[in-house]
């Protein structure tokens, strides 16, 4: 077993916590394996976040437009495989509309201490360069003292009504 | 049960029987809707097919004493059927999404859907959990059904059986795709009771 520093170690407490402190509301979720014990489990067990399990990513993303225009914040937890499904979603509600879509995405196959564009898979290489070419603003967060930037992120995500993307460096524990 | 009316006669007996429902509507619909009942409350901009039942539910979510309509079409729908069961899930009580049924993608040249019969859409919303389901085909029966629909104990839908015909409504796309139809929205939104400043 691998024992992570506490500099390493990425808590699903801590980015609750945080996503609470940062006004969330809401959180739009399909289930993904790298999230689903260390982050959406408890968050479905705390009363202070609404989850709302929808069947297919791209609901999500206009869930969580329409909820802007309610002045209530919401995050799409998901996996990099429901991000490439939601592309037309994204481009034209997220991108094209400038409404905050907040996601916070697993990348299933990474490895923990590689940055997404240089993974030796496939699948989780090319989504950042997706991203770019979406013209998502991107984020990794790989332990706990990258989640006060990320949670500025998603401040300035509304602020500036415009979508924003988080990418799990590590699975949360 | 066969469809005997058009659209706009539904859009009418809906119009008639409006109490200030937040309205999400589909391209073709949602001109017609526009031109019928203009209202600051339309929410027009769904960004794609498939995607109207779910703006619908962030709205029914973000404000739940407020009742939305949902004008979808049956095209739409079936790009994202599991909306649906994520409906009966979240079990909004203020949210009625309304199916147009033409059996025909109307937006994109009115070619049919892949089967010619119609498909009950009713049927399919209780087998997802949604249990006040209904089948309507003419524009009297949706009246008598909107002014004596009892309390709501979840989400409703209700599948119209409508004339697959050409619109003669403009075709207002660059409006449904426009900044000024979000803002117009949002400030609508934004002055009614109970809502708060921008997220």
């Amino acid at each position: 077993m691998t024992h992570l520093t506490p500099t390493q170690a990425l808590h699903g407490s801590a980015i609750i916590q945080a996503l609470k402190q940062a006004r969330v509301e809401f959180v739009l979720s399909v289930p993904d394996i790298c999230t689903s014990e260390g982050l959406l489990r408890p968050i479905a067990n705390d009363p202070d976040l609404r989850l709302v399990r929808v069947c297919k990513e791209d609901e999500g993303v206009s869930v969580c437009a329409a909820l802007s225009f309610c002045a209530k914040r919401s995050v799409l937890l998901m996996q990099q495989t429901g991000l490439m499904d939601s592309a037309n979603a994204l481009r034209a509600i997220a991108v094209d509309y400038r409404n905050p879509v907040c996601m916070m995405i697993g990348l299933l196959g990474k490895e923990p201490d590689v940055p997404p564009q240089q993974s030796a898979r496939y699948g989780v290489r090319i989504i950042t360069p997706m991203l770019d070419v979406l013209g998502i603003r991107h984020l990794v967060m790989s332990s706990d003292a990258d989640i006060p930037s990320c949670m500025q992120a998603i401040d300035e995500a509304y602020e500036r009504s415009q979508p924003l993307a988080i990418l799990f460096g590590r699975n949360p524990q | 049960m066969n469809a005997t009316r058009p659209r706009d006669e539904f859009l009418r007996t809906l119009a008639g029987r409006y109490t200030g429902q937040l309205v999400v509507s589909v391209y073709t619909t949602c001109f017609e809707w526009m031109a019928i009942r203009p209202d600051a409350l339309n929410y027009v901009a769904v960004g794609a097919m498939g995607q109207a039942g779910s703006h619908a539910l962030g709205l029914a979510l973000g404000q739940p004493d407020q009742e939305v309509w949902v004008l979808d079409g049956d095209g739409s729908l079936l790009m994202n059927l599991g909306s649906l069961v994520t409906l009966a899930g979240a079990k909004p009580k203020n949210l009625t999404h309304f199916v147009f049924q033409n059996g025909s993608y109307e937006a994109n040249g009115r070619a049919s859907l892949p089967v010619a019969h119609a498909i009950d859409f009713a049927a399919m919303a209780r087998a997802a959990g949604i249990a006040d389901a209904h089948q309507i085909s003419e524009p009297e029966a949706l009246d008598h059904w909107l002014l004596h629909r009892g309390p709501a104990t979840g989400p409703a839908l209700v599948d119209l059986r409508v004339l697959s015909s050409a619109t003669s409504y403009p075709q207002r796309y660059d409006y449904i795709h426009s900044a000024e139809a979000r803002d117009t929205f949002r400030a609508a939104l934004k002055a009614l009771p109970h809502t708060g400043a921008r997220a």
